[in-house]
C-alpha cells in the first residue's frame, strides 16, 4: 500500500490547508490563550482571595473544566451557546453563534482553568515579604498586585504559559469533531473527499511536529533569558 | 428549546440487541477504565525510564530521552492516534502487519500502546523534573555510600522524586484517562462514542451527553480521593 | 398518527401559502427568516454527492442543490427583496441539536428519515432512496448476506446500517465481528487496507466511495441488500407546520417537474467536481414514483 501512495492530493490542496486552515488554528489558538490567560488569572486571583464564596467557586469552576474531556466540553458548548447568549442578552430565541466564535468561547473557558492553576504557582512562587513590603509602603491590594506581583508572576511562569500554549495549538485540532476547518479539520475534509486519509495525516503530523518542535525550542531559549535569578 | 426531553430513554432497549442504553453507556464506561489503566502501566514504566535517562550522566542517554519527549509531545494526540492504527501496520513486514489488522479488540490494542506512549512523554518530564528538584547532596549521598548509579536511582533518588511528583502525576493520570476519549476516532467503544452512538441512535442528544458528563465527573472524583489516600499512606513519617 | 397529525397541520396550514404573507400571522422559521432577511443551510462536508465540498472548498451536490431552490421558495413566499443564505457544516452527531437549537434551518445531506428521528426533527418530500448493501474487494468473492458468515466486517457508528447489521448477525447467527468506524472514509480505508472483510453503508454512499478510491475496479458492492430501500429527506425543525408547508411545495414542485430529473442526471450520472468522478447510477423506477409522488413518509413500504 505505501507502494501507491498519492502525494499530489497535497500539493493541490496546500492553499486551502494553509491559507483557510492553518489561519483558523493560528488565530483561534492566539486568541484563546490571549482571552485564557486574562480569565485565567482572575480565576487564580479569586481562588487566592480568602472569600469564602468566591475562592469554592474558582475552585469548582477549575475541576470541572479539568475533569472533562475536551471533545465532551466542545460538544456542550456547541449546542449550549446559543441559548447562553438568548439569556445573556435577554432575547427569546437562542442567538446565533458563528462556529469560529463558538469554538473561541469554548476555548477560552476551557483553557482558562489549565492557565489559572499556572498563574496560581506563579502567584504563589512570590515571597510573602513582597506583598508585606508592598503594604508597608501604603499600597491597595489592586496596587501591590498589578505592580509587585503579577508583573513577577507572568516573568516566571512565562515559559509554562508559552508551554500550555502549544498544547492548545494541538488541542484546537478537536474542533474538527464540529467539522470546523481548521488545520486537521482542512486536511481531513480533502483527505475524505478524495479518499487520501493516509498521506494526508501524514503530512498534517509533519507539519504539527515542524510547527509545535520549533516552538519549543524557542520557548526552552526564552526561559534561561527570563529566570530571575536568585 | 425545540427539544423533546426523554430522561427515561436510559431504560430503553438500545437498538444494537442486547441490553439497554444505560447499559450501553456502562459498557462504554468499562472500556474507558480498562484503557486508561492498561495505558497508564506503559506511560507509568516508559515514562519513568525515559525521564531517568534525560537525568543520567550520559550525553547519548539525554539525547535519547530528550528526542522521545519532543516527538511524542509535539504532534497532536489525535493525530498519533491514526498514525497507529491506519500506518504502522502497513510499515511493518508483510505476515505481522495482517496479523495485527486480524487482531480482535484491534482499536483497544490500539489506543493503549498510543495512550501509552503519548503519555510517557508527559510522565518522563515529571520524573526528570522530579530528580531534578532533589538536593544534589542526596546523589553524592548514595555515591559516598558506594551505591552504584543504579542503586543510587533504585535506593536514593526515585524513591524521593516519585513523592513529590504524586500530585502532578495525578494529574497526568487525569489526563490520560480524560484522553482515552480520542480513541472514539479510531472506533473504540468508550463512554463518549457510546454516548455519541447513542444520540445518534435516539437523537436524545442532552440526555447522552449529560449522563456522560456525570460518569466522567465520578470517575474523576474517585481517583482524586484515591490519590489522596495514596499521598497519606505512601508520605515519609516525620518528613516536610 | 403522528404522520396524519402533521398533514393535517400542512393542510390547515397551506392558504398561507397562497395568500400574501403579512409579517404578524408568521411564526417560527419563516419568522425568524423575514425579521433577519437570512436563512441558515446546514451542509455535510464528504456526503458525495449529496452534500460535501468541492475543489475550492464550497458545499456543492444533489441536496444542496435541492435547499437552495427552497431557499428560493422561501424567499418568494415571504416576498424579500434580499436575502442572505449563510452556510454550516453539520456532522452526524451535530445536525440534531443544530436544528433544535436553530443555528441551521434546513439540513441538506444523507439523513434517512425514520420514525425514531420524526421525534426530534421533522423531515420535507423524500429526494433519494437507498438500500443497505455491503463492498468488499472483489478478489474476496463476497456477494449474499450468508457470505459474510465468521467475516469481520465494519461500519460506521451510529448509523442505521451498522443497527441492522447487528440485528441480521444476531437473527441468523452469523458469527460476524462488527467493527464501528468513525466516519465512511475510515471504514472504507478499513477494507482497503485489509482491517476488515466488508463494510455495510448505504449502497449510493458505497457507490461514491469505490468510485473515488484508487482502485475502483477492485471492489464489488453486494447483489444482495441488507434492507429495503429507505428514504433520505431534508431535515427541518418540528412542530413548525407553516415552514414544513413552504417547503414541502417547494420540493414537491421541484421534483415533479423535468428540473428534478435533471438535477438527479446531473449529480448520479455525470461527472461531478472535484476529480471528475462519475457514480453511473441511473434512476430506478422506485425513485422515479418517489419524484412524481413526493411524499414525507419514513415507512419504506411506501415507496
Amino acid at each position: 500500500m505505501f507502494a501507491h501512495f498519492d502525494f499530489s492530493v497535497i500539493g493541490a490542496s496546500l492553499p486551502y490547508l494553509f491559507g483557510q486552515g492553518m489561519v483558523f488554528t493560528v488565530t483561534l489558538t492566539a486568541l484563546a490563550a490571549t482571552g485564557g490567560i486574562v480569565f485565567g488569572t482572575a480565576l487564580a486571583m479569586m481562588r487566592l482571595s480568602g472569600i469564602p464564596g468566591v475562592t469554592h467557586a474558582a475552585k469548582v469552576y477549575v475541576e470541572l473544566m479539568r475533569s472533562l474531556p475536551l471533545v465532551l466540553v466542545i460538544f456542550w458548548f456547541y449546542f449550549l451557546v446559543p441559548y447562553i447568549g438568548a439569556w445573556a442578552t435577554g432575547s427569546a430565541t437562542p442567538i446565533q453563534v458563528g462556529a469560529f466564535s463558538s469554538a473561541l468561547i469554548t476555548f477560552t473557558l476551557f483553557e482558562a482553568a489549565y492557565f489559572a492553576e499556572i498563574m496560581r504557582a506563579g502567584i504563589q512562587s512570590i515571597p510573602k515579604g513582597q506583598t508585606a513590603a508592598a503594604s508597608a509602603l501604603g499600597m491597595s491590594y489592586a496596587q501591590t498586585m498589578r505592580l509587585v506581583v503579577l508583573p513577577q508572576a507572568f516573568r516566571n511562569m512565562l515559559p509554562l504559559l508559552l508551554t500550555q500554549t502549544i498544547v492548545l495549538f494541538q488541542d484546537t485540532s478537536l474542533v474538527y469533531v464540529l467539522s470546523l476547518t481548521d488545520f486537521l479539520g482542512a486536511a481531513s475534509k480533502v483527505a475524505q473527499r478524495d479518499g487520501r486519509l493516509v498521506e494526508m495525516y501524514l503530512f498534517a503530523a509533519l507539519v504539527y511536529f515542524a510547527v509545535c518542535f520549533t516552538a519549543s525550542l524557542l520557548v526552552r531559549r526564552l526561559q534561561t533569558r527570563v529566570a530571575i535569578i536568585r | 428549546m425545540n427539544y423533546t426531553w426523554n430522561w427515561g430513554i436510559f431504560q430503553e432497549p438500545s437498538p444494537e440487541g442486547v441490553g439497554t442504553y444505560a447499559d450501553m453507556l456502562l459498557s462504554g464506561l468499562s472500556w474507558t477504565i480498562a484503557t486508561a489503566l492498561a495505558s497508564w502501566v506503559i506511560a507509568f514504566t516508559l515514562g519513568s525510564v525515559i525521564g531517568v535517562l534525560r537525568t543520567l550522566p550520559s550525553r547519548a542517554a539525554n539525547a535519547v530521552g530528550t528526542a522521545y519527549v519532543e516527538l511524542f509531545r509535539n504532534v497532536p494526540l489525535l493525530v498519533q492516534m491514526f498514525l497507529w492504527y491506519f500506518v504502522l501496520p502497513e510499515i511493518l513486514p508483510a505476515g505481522l502487519g495482517t496479523a495485527v489488522k486480524q487482531l480482535p479488540d484491534a482499536p483497544f490494542y490500539t489506543a493503549v500502546l498510543c495512550l501509552g506512549f503519548f503519555t510517557a512523554s508527559r510522565v518522563a518530564e515529571q520524573v526528570r523534573a522530579g530528580i531534578q528538584s532533589l538536593p544534589r547532596g542526596q546523589r553524592m549521598a548514595g555515591t559516598a555510600l558506594g551505591f552504584t548509579t543504579a542503586q543510587t536511582y533504585r535506593h536514593v533518588l526515585l524513591p524521593n522524586a516519585y513523592r513529590i511528583i504524586l500530585p502532578p502525576l495525578t494529574s497526568e493520570f487525569l489526563n490520560n484517562l480524560k484522553n482515552t476519549s480520542v480513541a472514539l476516532t479510531i472506533g473504540l467503544l468508550e463512554l463518549t462514542a457510546r454516548a455519541r452512538s447513542m444520540q445518534e441512535f435516539s437523537f436524545q442528544v442532552f440526555e447522552a451527553f449529560t449522563a456522560a458528563t456525570l460518569l466522567y465527573l465520578v470517575l474523576n472524583l474517585v481517583v482524586v480521593a484515591g490519590a489522596t489516600l495514596l499521598e497519606r499512606t505512601v508520605a515519609v513519617p516525620g518528613g516536610r | 398518527m403522528r404522520l396524519r397529525h402533521a398533514l393535517l397541520l400542512a393542510a390547515l396550514a397551506l392558504p398561507g401559502i397562497t395568500a400574501p404573507a403579512g409579517a404578524q400571522d408568521l411564526s417560527g422559521t419563516l419568522k425568524k427568516v423575514k425579521d433577519t432577511g437570512a436563512i441558515t443551510i446546514g451542509y455535510r462536508d464528504s456526503s458525495v454527492p449529496f452534500s460535501y465540498l468541492d475543489g475550492n472548498q464550497k458545499p456543492v451536490g444533489y441536496a444542496y442543490e435541492i435547499c437552495l431552490k427552497v431557499a428560493e421558495a422561501v424567499k418568494a413566499h415571504l416576498k424579500l427583496t434580499t436575502m442572505e443564505v449563510k452556510l454550516n457544516p453539520v456532522t452526524s452527531a451535530t445536525r440534531i441539536p443544530l436544528i433544535a437549537n436553530g443555528t441551521i434551518d434546513l439540513e441538506c445531506g444523507s439523513t434517512t428519515n425514520n420514525p425514531d428521528r420524526q421525534k426530534q426533527a421533522a423531515f420535507t418530500n423524500t429526494h433519494f432512496l437507498t438500500a443497505t448493501r455491503y463492498v468488499a474487494k472483489k478478489e474476496k468473492g463476497l456477494d449474499k448476506t450468508d457470505d459474510l458468515k465468521g467475516r469481520a466486517v465494519v461500519s460506521t457508528s451510529g448509523t442505521t446500517n451498522i443497527r441492522q447489521i447487528n440485528e441480521i448477525n444476531t437473527a441468523r447467527s452469523l458469527g460476524m465481528r462488527i467493527l464501528p468506524a468513525k466516519d465512511h472514509a475510515e471504514a472504507f480505508l478499513m477494507v482497503e487496507t485489509g482491517r476488515a472483510d466488508a463494510f455495510v453503508m448505504d449502497d449510493v454512499l458505497l457507490a461514491s466511495l469505490v468510485a473515488g478510491s484508487k482502485t475502483p475496479d477492485a471492489y464489488a458492492i453486494s447483489s444482495e441488500a441488507q434492507s429495503r430501500p429507505e428514504p433520505y429527506g431534508i431535515m427541518l425543525r418540528k412542530d413548525d407546520a407553516p415552514f414544513k408547508a413552504v417547503v414541502d411545495a417547494a420540493t414537491a414542485a421541484l421534483y415533479k417537474s423535468p428540473e428534478g430529473k435533471a438535477l438527479y442526471e446531473t449529480w448520479f450520472t455525470q461527472a461531478i467536481p472535484p476529480r471528475g468522478i462519475n457514480l453511473k447510477l441511473p434512476m430506478s423506477e422506485a425513485m422515479q414514483k418517489a419524484l412524481a409522488n413526493p411524499s414525507d413518509s419514513p415507512d419504506p413500504a411506501a415507496y
